[in-house]
């Protein structure tokens, strides 16, 4: 409805003179603080544009820009910083990349960055699976103790990344192979569970010790031949100390039987064609630094 | 306006021949269906041609039975000539959609705090349930609050029945066709993986014609209008439903596979499609999340205060000024990416000059409580408003300074934007939509008041805390996170991988998703309190004095 204007009693402001539904309005000025910060924002912004790359226009070869007096460029600005960390960095990587692990290792300079480097290339690569503490999971092994499934030496650690395990892409790769002894029947389940019996004695645990020592004449065919006599694990075939605490897939009864049953098919990934030889030399030496290098 | 008294069913109004015309498109629509759900290519586009079907024939079923009206409208004495019934539809899908859209914003708040509440199990899996949580709560939820709210205002506005009888109807019905065909698919897979406009392009184009007919109704209804001006509340829907319609249509340029196959190709490439992608996004926000509800909230704020809107020359200053500049601020979106610079200068700078016109909005929304500051004591529905309009300054304030490049290059994909984008959805958008809807419900269905004030207030507490949880954790979250993301050791090695950073998160997340929780319960505190409402209860309350009565 329009109507007359008339004074609002409680502001004292006038008001348009219409309604709608009831509904209506003052006129009152725009408030000064909000006009001022709003032409200084505008003021701001033209600065900005003035300094900054910011309108497009039609050149002679398509479009162009304005480039802004300060001259930015994000592109040059991010290849720059890229390039002077990169060559800040290069140098220690070109030494680490032609001397041999162990002389890196012994260099106390290089030694840092290879630790710096390692631990974030582990970040990036290794943690998803061995975790960002290096502390492993179920089925990924624990890289902080000194139980070693294929070794703790600096070259150990270095050819397992490098190759990884199981890796099929790779000629090089670790391979073993723990068989799935009762389900390809080359054990009966009786002999299989005899055998957990006697891996439950050598890792002291709780154990039936007439079923152990049956189990300890099948250990000794079947399993002494990569696992040790006393199966204390061989890295050469890398297959783990079972008299340990230390367990990939856990230590129970019935774990130790699912073992058995169906065998174990870990695998790591060859990190040679991902990383640079360099990469994975600090890789190395960051795993080994973590306190069980051998 | 005798003539349209009995017109409380879609086809009470219309004459004959529409009603016949409309009963022939019915069935053209089931044919199609069926000839679509037959033929298709792939299993997502039978199962939605079979739902397009089954709409179609009940609408022809709905409408056969319904040729020669004789029922009176029972609402007869609320409605007085206009068409609230599709408002009355309106509301209710309102809390529906409400309710659902924020539970599965629980779900994945959840998922991502406990990752294997994801089930693994491709229905249930964050990446799809995700999309469906934000099209439910943006296009669901509050898509329905803005059909019901803009339909009821504007007639009241413009003292006019709503333009058409049956068209209200299927704009109403055509939108929740849209809703159960987007969050479908997202379900079944289907997505063209376009953040907020996930929809394929059939769905696209089916909402296409329902957002045309909307824009129809709209326009027909102020060009009726028997007011000689257009309220300012008007000016932002009308915006809104101009700008959408604009926005889908670009940003959802693609070519279909084939014309049975419910994947398409875009047509914009590389990063031109992710400049179009965040013009649309950052304008749905806009226009959708941001003109839509101030239209919402210049009708139900001076019209449950009682007062007259603080000033009318800063609603035009704004109105032109916010129109204007958002348009151009989506690059903000997508600061140091390949767009080029000058772009993102550009996105920066209209996203800083849009600071003050946004609080326009605000000053106007508080400012109208000058003179009736007392109403907050006494009426929690009031106080809803007054906050959502506060949390709409807040989150426009800092939204200008996160497309601040120094700023953005610290918050930018970090849980921070998701905090920002909740202290506008959930605080601005969500309580300006209840507030409004514990308006309006009373008023569509006749009732005295709501069935208890006492719940509102509850609903407001439990929610506000929830809101403050929410945001709260994703500013230290979302600020961890970034700071951590570059923090550089001594040799120029980043100090953190990226699963020590989610890791970090993770107690974060369970305080969003406890936010999440209480939010979620507001919410059904809400919908039981307007089901009650609708049922005609009263609840015996000891009201204060200056309680707000049905107007």
């Amino acid at each position: 409805m329009s109507d007359k204007p008339k004074i609002d009693e409680i502001s004292g402001v006038e008001t348009t003179g219409h309604s709608w539904d009831g509904i209506e309005e003052l006129n009152t000025p725009l408030p000064k603080w909000w006009v001022w910060t709003f032409v200084v924002s505008v003021i701001w912004s033209l600065g900005y544009v003035i300094l900054m790359p910011a309108w497009p226009f039609p050149g002679a070869n398509g479009w162009e820009y304005t480039k802004g007096l300060l001259g930015y460029s994000q592109r040059v600005k991010v290849t720059d910083q890229i390039a002077a960390n990169e060559a800040a960095l290069n140098v220690y990587r070109d030494q680490i990349a032609a001397q041999p692990i162990e002389a890196v290792q012994n260099n106390d300079e290089l030694f840092q960055v290879a630790l710096a480097s390692g631990k974030s290339l582990f970040g990036d690569n290794c943690a998803p699976c061995h975790g960002s503490g290096a502390q492993g999971a179920l089925g990924f092994p624990n890289l902080n103790d000194d139980d070693w499934l294929w070794g703790g030496t600096l070259e150990d650690i270095q050819v397992t990344i490098s190759h990884g395990i199981r890796w099929d892409d790779d000629d090089e790769t670790r391979i073993n192979d723990m068989p799935a002894f009762i389900k390809d029947e080359i054990l009966t389940p009786e002999e299989g569970s005899a055998v957990v019996e006697f891996v439950l004695q050598i890792s002291d645990q709780n154990h039936d010790a007439a079923k152990a020592a049956a189990g300890a004449t099948v250990f000794a065919d079947q399993c002494a031949m990569c696992h040790g006599e006393g199966g204390e694990g061989m890295t050469m075939m890398g297959a783990p100390d079972l008299t340990d605490a230390i367990w990939l897939y856990g230590g129970d009864r019935d774990t130790i039987m699912e073992s058995i049953t169906n065998g174990r098919r870990g695998q790591m990934p060859a990190w040679s064609g991902r990383l640079t030889e360099g990469d994975i030399k600090e890789l190395a030496i960051y795993v080994h630094s973590l306190g069980g290098g051998e | 306006m005798s003539e349209t008294l009995s017109a409380g069913s879609p086809t009470g109004g219309s004459t004959p021949l529409m009603r016949y015309a409309a009963l022939g498109t019915s069935l053209l629509a089931t044919l199609f269906g069926l000839l679509w759900a037959l033929n298709a290519a792939d299993t997502g586009m039978a199962i939605h041609g079979w739902i397009f079907t089954l709409a179609s024939a009940l609408s022809l079923g709905y409408l056969a039975m319904n040729l020669n009206p004789t029922k009176a409208n029972p609402f007869e004495e609320v409605d007085q000539g206009y068409n609230f019934s599709v408002v009355r539809f309106g509301a209710v899908a309102s809390v529906f959609w409400g309710v659902v859209g924020f539970l599965v914003g629980l779900v994945i708040a959840l998922q991502l705090a406990a990752p294997a509440l994801n089930f693994d199990w491709p229905f249930t899996n964050f990446g799809r349930l995700r999309p469906l949580h934000t099209s439910a709560v943006i296009f669901a939820f509050g898509g329905n609050v803005l059909l019901c709210t803009s339909f009821y205002t504007v007639q009241r506005t413009c003292r006019t029945r709503l333009a058409g009888n049956l068209a209200p109807w299927f704009v109403f019905w055509g939108y929740q066709l849209f809703i159960v065909l987007a969050a479908t698919g997202y379900v079944l897979g289907i997505s063209q993986g376009k953040e907020y406009a996930e929809p394929e392009w059939y769905v696209d184009l089916w909402l296409t014609v329902v957002w045309v007919v909307y824009l129809l109704v709209f326009l027909g209804t102020l060009m009726k209008r028997k007011e000689p001006h257009i309220y300012v509340g008007n000016w932002f829907f009308l915006a809104f439903i101009v700008t959408v319609a604009m926005l889908h249509l670009v940003n959802n340029m693609t070519i279909p596979l084939s014309l049975t196959s419910s994947s398409s190709v875009i047509v914009w490439a590389g990063v031109q499609d992710a400049m179009v992608q965040w013009w649309y996004g950052h304008n749905a926000v806009g226009f959708f999340l941001t003109a839509g509800f101030l239209g919402i909230m210049y009708y139900f704020v001076p019209k449950r205060a009682g007062r007259p809107v603080y000033s009318y020359r800063l609603s035009i200053i704004h109105f032109w000024s916010l129109i204007f500049l958002y348009i151009w601020a989506g690059p903000h979106h997508l600061h140091y990416t390949a767009l080029p610079d000058w772009a993102q200068t550009l996105g920066m700078v209209f996203s800083v000059m849009l600071w003050m016109p946004s609080w326009g909005g605000m000053i106007n929304g508080l400012m109208t409580l000058s003179g009736a500051w007392d109403k907050l004591r006494t009426d929690p529905v009031i106080r809803m408003l007054v906050v959502s309009v506060a949390f709409y300054g807040m989150s426009t304030f800092e939204g200008p300074v996160m497309s601040i490049k120094a700023v953005n290059s610290l918050s930018h994909y970090t849980d921070w934007t998701i905090g920002h984008v909740h202290s506008g959805a959930l605080g601005w958008v969500g309580f300006v939509s209840f507030g409004a809807l514990y308006c309006l419900v009373p008023w569509v269905w006749g009732r005295e008041r709501l069935y208890s004030i006492k719940m509102v207030s509850w609903h407001f507490w439990i929610a506000t805390i929830g809101i403050v949880l929410y945001i709260c954790s994703m500013w230290v979250a979302g600020i961890m996170q970034g700071l951590m993301w570059r923090t550089y050791n001594s040799l120029g090695f980043l100090e953190y991988s990226f699963a020590e950073t989610v890791a970090a998160m993770n107690p974060y997340y369970w305080i969003r998703a406890l936010g999440g929780l209480l939010f979620v319960i507001g919410s059904l505190i809400m919908a039981y309190n307007i089901y009650k409402t609708i049922r005609g209860d009263l609840r015996e309350e000891d009201l204060p004095t200056g309680q707000i009565a049905a107007a």
